[in-house]
């Protein structure tokens, strides 16, 4: 039960952390794209759940879900949404570009497929150094499309890199159905005809993603080499704040809202999982959000003067 | 001793590998190979396959490898086989190498060196020849070097792998089999400064790389029309010394940039216009410009010589801004 709490709060921080988002956006207190997660929720909580504080992870530009579920603190996600001092990147990358070294965090990644070779890279890193870590690397199934998908599968089954490829397939890149993208459409089998092990599981259960999560991290983590998850989730919202969704139709979007993570994972917990206790967590994570929010408002802006500080770093050679 | 740049480049590395356990090297054809342009010769024998690691032909994942690397603690050293591959890989030097320090507000460095072959005037045609190393130049967060001599092949590797950012090492295909002495003590040297390689008084030459040797032909041949013209070797592309330059102008009064990359938008405008910036009154004539003809750099030798930089073309140029057109 405690494991399911866990899971749960987490996809409950991650959607209303979002909602909010999403209303300090039409506020115009929060800028530029903003890429909402919700309805995917259960990958980033169900991966994560499974990493060690030692493993690395590299995101993408729809990175909010992956760093909270991190363990990237909310008030300095939120910070960074604003563009403050005090947020994640300093206000140097925004929503796209939320970094956290302490929690080895290597950022998300706006150019789809640009995180797979640094990830290979983070890997390679660790089979120098004998260290039995695993790097989570997440990209949608856009990024299938990418010469570096296939680059990097190539090279990481070959070198046997400690990688686990979480494939977030959330059936459209950008407005793009999967089929208008995809001739051939198992994600899964594309992958392993590179050498390395991979299967789909449904994204929409939270359990499912933790338990496939839990088995490939301990064959990558035994030396089994990469592993790669295709991960079948919906984005309930638009592509970005600017989307006006044409490209797809609301039947298929309730469709999808109704195998919604946290709805699935609250009526499987019931009847022990009471109302009051849902109103008790919700309560909890809307407090974290409040903190959040108020702290990132009052947070100062970095100075103009410091405008070219970390192009190159403060040591000389 | 007598030695070449190809050793000397070698034996950078090998420098480079002794000292630390984190640095290897990578890339296509570096390991049995022994490299395309045989760099990395018997060093595959020496250091073993973890650390002299051949590639797949996949730029962009290699040298992204070797970012992810170099965030996580190590030093490699990624070899690209020619400037013209680069642009497979120009996704991860300029969106993650050059921009994730920044984009972390500090907290993500990227100690990372990449090699490569630039240059023409081997036959290679056009995808093999280009010179676009001003593209790079163009990069906030990058280093970008030009070793034109023997020393520089020697020392400039071991500054690059301490530098906490990318460093991009450009080597003229021309200059390998460069032979000359070389100290036995020859060492790491300093990557921030150009350097003047001939003193002068009547035109500075300014230029780098393989067109080194070309621009200190055409001195000769100036001083036997009597024309004292310095020459200038950049050495570092980005960040550029202009101080060194400029000073040198200023007591030249007169300017020619030497550049085998294109004219348009190029290395050589960056200098002639930081001279029009900072020297303009200390000009007695028009900064001119020598660099290659805007056109892919043909197979026919003739046709690639005429698409260079040449000592003629030099000692021409400079000849005018000394005397007048």
């Amino acid at each position: 039960m405690k494991e399911h709490l866990d899971l749960l709060r987490e996809m409950l921080r991650i959607r209303r952390f979002e909602e909010r988002c999403a209303e300090l956006y039409s506020s115009a207190q929060i800028r530029g794209f903003l890429h909402l997660y919700v309805g995917e929720e259960a990958v980033a909580a169900g991966v994560m759940s499974e990493l060690d504080p030692q493993d690395a992870v590299v995101s993408t530009y729809r990175d909010h879900g992956h760093a909270l579920a991190r363990g990237v603190p909310m008030d300095a996600v939120m910070a960074e949404m604003f563009g403050k001092e005090t947020g994640c990147s300093r206000g140097r990358g925004g929503s796209m570009h939320l970094f956290d070294a302490t929690h080895r965090f290597f950022g998300g990644n706006a150019i789809v497929g640009g995180g797979l070779p640094v990830a290979a890279g983070l890997a390679l890193a660790h089979v120098m150094r004998g260290e039995p870590r695993v790097v989570a690397c997440f990209f949608g199934e856009g990024a299938a499309a990418e010469g570096e998908f296939h680059e990097v599968l190539n090279l990481a089954a070959l070198w046997r890199l400690p990688v686990l490829f979480c494939c977030e397939n959330n059936q459209y890149a950008m407005g793009t159905a999967f089929a208008k993208e995809h001739a051939a459409g198992d994600l899964a089998l594309r992958a392993s005809s590179y050498g390395l092990a991979a299967w789909s599981v449904d994204g929409m259960d939270v359990l499912a993603v933790k338990e496939s999560a839990r088995r490939a991290t301990e064959s990558i983590r035994a030396g089994g080499g990469p592993c790669l998850l295709e991960l079948r989730t919906y984005r309930f919202r638009a592509h970005s704040m600017y989307d006006p969704e044409r490209y797809r139709d609301k039947a298929e979007v309730a469709q999808w809202r109704d195998l919604d993570p946290i709805d699935r994972l609250v009526e499987l917990i019931r009847p022990e999982f009471t109302d009051d206790e849902l109103g008790a967590l919700e309560s909890e994570v809307s407090v974290e959000i409040d903190h959040a929010v108020a702290t990132a408002e009052t947070a100062d802006f970095e100075p103009v003067t410091d405008l070219t500080r970390f192009v190159t770093s403060e040591v000389s050679p | 001793m007598k030695t070449t740049y190809r050793e000397a480049l070698r034996e950078a590395i090998r420098d480079a590998m002794n000292r630390d356990d984190r640095v290897f090297l990578m890339g296509e054809d570096v390991g049995s190979y022994g490299g395309c342009y045989a760099v990395s010769l018997g060093l595959l024998e020496d250091f073993g396959p973890e650390r002299i690691r051949d590639t797949p032909l996949s730029e962009s994942a290699f040298v992204g490898a070797g970012i992810g690397a170099a965030l996580n603690g190590m030093r490699p050293i990624v070899e690209i086989m020619t400037v013209n591959f680069s642009l497979l890989a120009l996704d991860q030097i300029l969106n993650n190498a050059a921009t994730l320090l920044h984009m972390s507000g500090g907290q993500f460095p990227v100690p990372l060196v990449i090699r490569m072959t630039t240059g023409a005037g081997r036959q290679l045609a056009a995808q093999h020849s280009h010179s676009l190393e001003g593209w790079y130049a163009h990069i906030p967060g990058l280093r970008v070097l030009a070793p034109a001599t023997l020393e520089d092949a020697r020392g400039m590797l071991w500054p690059a792998l301490c530098d906490p950012d990318p460093v991009l090492i450009f080597e003229h295909n021309a200059l390998y089999n460069l032979s000359g002495e070389l100290a036995d003590d020859a060492g790491p040297v300093d990557i921030t400064r150009a350097a003047v390689r001939r003193p002068g008084k009547d035109v500075t030459l300014i230029t780098y790389g393989g067109s080194l040797a070309k621009a200190l032909a055409a001195a000769d041949d100036l001083a036997a029309d009597g024309i004292d013209a310095e020459v200038i070797d950049l050495r570092t592309l980005r960040p550029l010394d202009a101080d060194t330059f400029l000073e040198s102008v200023r007591r030249t009064h007169r300017a020619v940039v030497v550049d085998e990359g294109w004219r348009s938008g190029s290395l050589s405008a960056e200098i002639a216009a930081r001279i029009a910036e900072e020297a303009l009154y200390d000009l007695d004539a028009p900064v001119r410009r020598v660099c290659s003809a805007e056109v892919p750099i043909p197979y026919a030798q003739h046709l690639e010589e005429a698409a260079l930089p040449q000592p003629a073309s030099i000692a021409a140029a400079a000849s005018e801004v000394v005397r007048g057109g």
